[in-house]
């Protein structure tokens, strides 16, 4: 992921054994550089090698071994994990179908993610435009209003939001006090609430690569489309919107894959009641003591990621060769 | 007493002789969250002068987990009946033979050939309780004394269930309900069980914890629930009442055992022979509202457990409490796949 860049010591040149021809110098001096570059970056390799792949690799063994009675593992080769990802046995009558359960809570979760996605995209358009268009001096102000929630645990700010939409909570408490409401409006254990929740989480990773963006668009492009009598919306659509895609694939990138793989709203805010991805994975490392499907389970939510990994770069490098 | 403070002195100096591997005077207990007294800790410290360290864990699933990865450094752990033979076939317990020690007398008779502790040579009670439903009688007033309050909810409820996610509890409430028996290989009666839970699921309102806060707040005004939580609650909520489903509802004991890789295992034995005094047990029942299995605790409880309903079960229900098995893999690929099916 992190290819060593030669000119990293390009501060540090070396010194010339003098005894040697100019091209070999030059030839040698490279070699150091390539090994020095390496060297430079074992620490990150290293972490890297160890910290990701290795847990990963593990994940990737676990799941075509066999379930322990009590949890864990036992060591012997088993399709059992992965069969049940996609297949169920019909535990009445011994039929084999599609893991409707499993596809149910899959699309729940996807829904769930592209839904949270656009939100992100309707709210953060306009506030990173807003901040780009200020001045550079009062923008960073903004920025740094941005980043405050990402101060507090996630834990924490999903539990405040409860406060704020439970029956007992502001939202209610402020409608019933002034008579609008009569009774409480159920917000919490709903599919609202866990969008809600996601959305005000996820945000600010939608508006900062915008506003990556939107701070280096030429706005002499927009004059120029007022001045050819463009209108507001054609300005948007035809220079706003295709000079900051880069930053909304970003954006929905950095929104969609966490959202998929969301753990405590939907466990929070949702009631539990109807399982996302993350939930479903938890069940079987802890209650439902079958590592292998667990296991099996977490590498098929890697697939979908990398899946909208590989279509975010395609877009990108198809953009980039029709500006060619 | 003196005796054993002896021996134990003596021990101890001869295992600090030994080699710096064991720490003199200290004791690393593994206890559920908010389930220890500190009052009882603080006893303990200062009549043994023992530092004692707490660390809590959520379920038996996540404290097997611990522990059996290894290097944990606790003494004591606290799993429910149903994962002490887990604990014992995995090789993970100290056959500390608490029945030997000196106050095992004071252990009431009915909890000491339990099946998953035969004579109790491993583990000693914590504290027992039962899962049944908790009910605001604001809202409805008929029988509470069945699982229908959360399988089949009466129309004033309707919406306003709630269901603990405890996966166990709740299949073996269910299945008791259409006739079976918890961990069930039966057929016939999964299937009951499963279109019971799936017809009931659309009038719930939620399946989660935090019953005590809940409840006690009336945002929930119906939910399967345990014994002392639903105690907690009425006490800061009245009309919150506990009910004994009569078709049949789980009992659980959570029971104390020495680690096989205890560091501090003379300090654990003390712990383990404390906490069967009865005026000890009756700190544990005083924090956290459950009954605990030690004969004559009763008369240091705090006033407000003596007649309390949550507590003391009523005779002719008493009957319909039963302790969850531990399930074979069978019967919990079964559990699983009917739970994932209700909670899709």
């Amino acid at each position: 992921m992190h290819a060593p860049k030669p000119s990293v010591d390009a501060s540090h040149p070396a010194p010339a054994p003098a005894r040697t021809g100019a091209l070999n110098l030059a030839d040698e001096a490279r070699k150091r550089e390539v090994r020095t570059s390496w060297l430079l970056s074992a620490p990150a390799l290293l972490v890297l090698v160890t910290a990701a792949s290795g847990p990963l690799l593990i994940v990737l063994v676990y799941s075509f071994l066999a379930a322990g009675d009590y949890g864990g593992v036992v060591w012997s080769l088993s399709g059992e994990g992965w069969f049940k990802v996609f297949l169920s046995r019909d535990i009445f009558d011994d039929t084999v179908g599609i893991a409707d359960a499993h596809l149910t809570i899959f699309w729940r979760s996807v829904r769930l993610s592209m839904l949270t996605t656009l939100i992100c995209i309707a709210l953060g358009f306009p506030t990173a435009w807003f901040i780009a268009t200020r001045s550079r001096e009062s923008r960073n102000v903004w920025l740094f209003l941005i980043t405050i929630p990402f101060w507090t645990n996630l834990l924490i700010r999903t539990f405040a939001i409860m406060e704020v939409i439970r029956s007992e909570g502001i939202v209610n408490t402020v409608l019933m006090t002034a008579g609008v409401i009569e009774r409480p409006i159920q917000m919490m254990y709903t599919d609202f609430a866990i969008l809600l929740g996601m959305a005000y989480v996820y945000l600010p990773l939608m508006v900062l690569p915008l506003y990556a963006a939107m701070e280096r668009l030429d706005f002499r492009l927009i004059e120029a489309a007022y001045d050819l009598y463009a209108s507001r919306w054609r300005v948007l659509r035809r220079i706003v919107v295709p000079l900051v895609k880069p930053g909304l694939i970003a954006g929905s990138i950095l929104v969609f894959i966490p959202s998929l793989g969301a753990y405590v709203t939907p466990r929070v805010l949702g009631g539990g009641k109807n399982m996302m991805l993350g939930n479903l994975i938890e069940l079987q490392f802890g209650q439902g003591r079958n590592w292998p499907l667990g296991a099996a389970l977490s590498l098929t939510l890697l697939v979908i990621v990398m899946v909208a990994l590989i279509f975010y770069v395609r877009i990108v490098q198809k953009e980039a060769a029709s500006r060619e | 007493m003196k005796a054993r403070l002896m021996f134990t002195a003596t021990a101890l100096a001869a295992l600090v002789a030994a080699g710096p591997a064991t720490a003199a005077g200290k004791l690393n207990i593994f206890n559920w969250g908010n389930y220890t007294n500190p009052e009882l800790i603080e006893k303990f410290s200062k009549e043994h002068d023992v530092e004692v360290t707490i660390t809590d864990y959520d379920s038996n699933s996540t404290a097997l987990a611990k522990v059996k990865a290894g290097g944990h450094g606790f003494d004591i752990v606290v799993p429910s009946h149903s994962y002490v033979p887990i604990f014992i076939s995995e090789g993970l317990l100290l056959e500390s033979r608490p029945d030997q020690m000196e106050n095992f007398k004071n252990m009431d008779p009915q909890w000491v050939d339990v099946d998953w502790d035969p004579g109790r040579h491993y583990t000693v009670p914590w504290q027992w309780g039962s899962t049944g439903v908790a009910v605001n009688r604001e809202d409805y007033t008929g029988d509470i004394n069945t699982s229908k309050i959360f399988l089949d909810p009466p129309e004033e409820l309707v919406g306003k269930v709630n269901v603990v996610p405890e996966m166990a509890d709740v299949m073996a409430l269910a299945l008791m309900y259409v006739g079976g028996e918890s961990c069930s290989t039966d057929k016939e009666k999964l299937k009951a069980a499963r279109d019971a839970l799936m017809a009931a699921k659309p009038k719930w309102l939620s399946m989660d914890y935090g019953t005590t806060d809940k409840l006690s707040s009336g945002e929930w005004r119906a939910s399967v629930n345990w014994n002392g939580s639903t105690f907690r609650a009425r006490l800061a909520n009245p009309p919150v009442e506990y009910g004994y489903p009569q078709e049949g509802f789980p009992l659980w004991m959570d029971s104390a055992a020495i680690l096989a890789d205890a560091q501090n295992v003379e300090n654990a034995k003390l712990f383990l022979n404390f906490i069967m005094e009865p005026e000890n047990a009756a700190l544990i029942s005083a924090f956290a509202r459950y009954a605990n299995g030690i004969k004559g605790s009763e008369a240091f409880m705090p006033e407000d457990m003596k007649d309390a309903p949550e507590i003391n079960m009523p005779p002719e229900l008493a009957g319909a409490g039963k302790f969850n098995k531990t399930c074979s893999k069978e019967a919990q690929d079964y559990y699983t796949a009917i739970w994932t099916e209700l909670t899709k």
